[in-house]
């Protein structure tokens, strides 16, 4: 009997014995609970990813779906395209712009709000408020607020900053750094939140003895309390990297990818081409690099987090 | 915000020194920063659409109108209304799945249980165009194209991810004791779930509930994709009016107001429930 050589305190759970047996309620119910959802996400996510892979190696263009294989052709005709060599680049410069103001902006404000000054939860509360709007209202005001005449352009005017002045979005040189505002202004009370909770999770005793060792506040943070928030760090870029990678909603309603392909990004131009030009399998080439490049960076980092958690 | 604020001991006594001008000054500089959208949204929809043409979008209205109010919410309701008859039952779905496999994953670990875990939550970052094709051919195929149960049913499928995972982390945190008791009592695994779990889990469900209303209100592609006329949610109606009404800033800022207005409120009054749901998405956090 297994019960027999176990240490005593197991022995007195009598009912542990029932899941002992190959075969029992207790052993087949967890899984039929959850069985639902397994089937849904293998048919929804796995088996649709595999098609819309598959789907991109045919040359179906039109309405009808055509499986006939082609092999790589469409890739190699899309990276040919100016328009999704735009992409890649368009994709890197706003992934590292968004990145870089959400992380100085969301550690400033953590930062700032950590002095715990009366008054810091209102202000806590005014910079994360953009996070419960959607990227389509965002897009819709920023869009006013970049228009040449009537917004930031007036204010710098009235300010003598008129150097300031811009053609904001119209303008294929500066379409995509606006964009990259109103993202920015959307997503950095994510980075903010994250640090917030780091910087709350580090005990007040560290940079107190940094201190008594003759740090001074800057030294204490820099060497004390930022290497301590370096995976919230990493977390936050992970994140954010793969939702600036996936960006649509907010090019679709500011720019629709324009003026010419200055603002255009994969998500944007998987839609039209397979949605709005019918060109399908090309559609689903962009699609499946689009997830290879989230691919790189999500599943390193789910293993990384899962790895974590067991070892803990 | 109880996950913001919580462990860190008592509260220093705060006291006043001159650098504390520098700080709020930096905070106040970021709010006009954050707020700057909420100013332009309210001024310009309160103009007249006379008055819009002729000032700039920093000009307070000098003859405030409902004007703007009052077309946008002609336009939007029955976006609107769409939008609440898709939003209440995909989250509930959401919730009632979430909470299943949550329950499963944390307190009945079957053998490969992390690795369906790993392969549930990949789902959750994928890009949606990845599975776009399929997925418009598969709702065609069910004759569920175009309207508020087809989206509800691909909200409810792509938020298994999250809402497993926040209640994984919730019921993770329960004790294990509890589990055992229900058992000496001989109470089945479900009947644990039922008696026992799903009554102390209350702030796991409004978590996930908030964080799904959001996602979902807030949510285009599948909304622009997978609707037709009349039944497009309230993210399309925002669209379209913008489309059709290119001058009219007054009733796009009304339009976007109305849109924004039930998230808005919630996050005002449960902010603190949205941020564990926002935090709980990046894992770790």
């Amino acid at each position: 009997m297994a019960t027999a050589t176990a240490p005593p305190a197991m022995v007195e759970r009598l009912p542990r014995s029932r899941s002992s047996r190959p075969w029992s309620w207790e052993r087949v119910t967890p899984i039929l609970m959850i069985a639902p959802s397994v089937v849904l996400v293998a048919i929804f996510v796995y088996y649709f990813i595999a098609r819309t892979a598959y789907t991109s190696l045919t040359r179906w263009r039109g309405v009808v779906p055509d499986y006939t294989f082609v092999g790589f052709r469409n890739y190699a005709r899309l990276f040919q395209t100016e328009k999704f060599q735009a992409d890649i680049v368009n994709t890197i410069h706003f992934t590292a712009f968004f990145l870089i103001g959400c992380l100085v902006l969301g550690l400033g404000a953590a930062v700032l709000l950590d002095q715990k000054l009366p008054g810091s939860i209102i202000f806590q509360n005014v910079f994360m408020f953009p996070l419960a709007l959607s990227f389509v209202v965002t897009g819709t005001v920023w869009r006013w607020i970049f228009n040449p005449n009537y917004g930031l352009n007036v204010l710098f005017q009235n300010a003598h900053l008129g150097f300031l002045k811009s053609g904001w979005l119209t303008d294929p040189h500066t379409a995509l750094n606006s964009l990259t505002i109103a993202a920015v202004w959307q997503m950095s009370g994510f980075c903010m939140a994250m640090f917030l909770a780091g910087l709350r999770g580090i005990p007040d005793e560290l940079r107190e003895a940094a201190r008594v060792d003759g740090a001074s506040e800057f030294q204490a943070f820099w060497r004390v309390v930022f290497p301590l928030l370096r995976p919230i760090t990493l977390s936050a870029v992970i994140i954010l990297g793969h939702i600036s990678l996936k960006i649509f909603d907010l090019v679709f309603v500011m720019t629709f990818g324009g003026p010419g392909y200055s603002t255009d990004m994969p998500g944007l131009n998987m839609f039209i081409t397979t949605f709005r030009q019918d060109l399908v399998a090309q559609g689903a080439a962009i699609a499946t690099v689009l997830l290879l490049m989230v691919a790189l960076l999500i599943v390193p980092y789910l293993i990384w987090n899962l790895r974590g958690e067991t070892e803990r | 915000m109880s996950v913001l604020t919580a462990a860190r001991g008592p509260q220093v006594r705060w006291r006043w020194r001159p650098s504390t001008v520098v700080l709020y000054a930096l905070l106040v500089i970021l709010a006009v920063f954050y707020l700057l959208p909420m100013f332009a949204i309210v001024v310009t929809a309160l103009k007249s659409f006379a008055e819009v043409s002729r000032s700039s979008l920093w000009e307070l209205p000098k003859a405030p109108t409902l004007a703007g109010f009052t077309a946008a919410y002609d336009k939007l309701a029955p976006y609107f209304q769409t939008s609440v008859l898709l939003v209440v039952p995909a989250t509930l779905l959401s919730a009632m799945l979430g909470s299943l496999n949550g329950y499963v994953l944390s307190k009945w670990k079957f053998p490969g249980a992390n690795t369906v875990f790993a392969l549930l939550l990949f789902g959750m970052f994928i890009p949606y165009q990845s599975i776009l094709i399929p997925l418009f051919q598969f709702v065609s195929s069910i004759g569920l194209y175009g309207g508020v149960p087809g989206l509800v049913l691909i909200h409810v499928v792509y938020g298994i991810p999250i809402c497993t995972l926040i209640f994984r982390n919730y019921f993770a945190a329960v004790p294990t004791e509890l589990l055992e008791a229900g058992k000496i009592d001989g109470a089945s695994v479900l009947g644990i779930f039922l008696r026992i779990m799903l009554p102390i889990s209350i702030p796991g469900f409004v978590v996930v509930m908030i964080w799904q209303f959001t996602s979902i209100w807030n949510e285009f592609l599948f909304a622009v994709l997978m609707t037709i006329p009349p039944q497009q949610p309230i993210t399309v109606g925002l669209v379209n009016l913008t489309g059709g009404l290119l001058q009219h800033y007054e009733i796009q800022m009304a339009g976007a107001l109305l849109a924004a207005l039930p998230t808005l409120v919630v996050y005002i009054v449960l902010g603190r429930y949205f941020v564990r749901g926002l935090l709980a998405g990046s894992l770790k956090g």
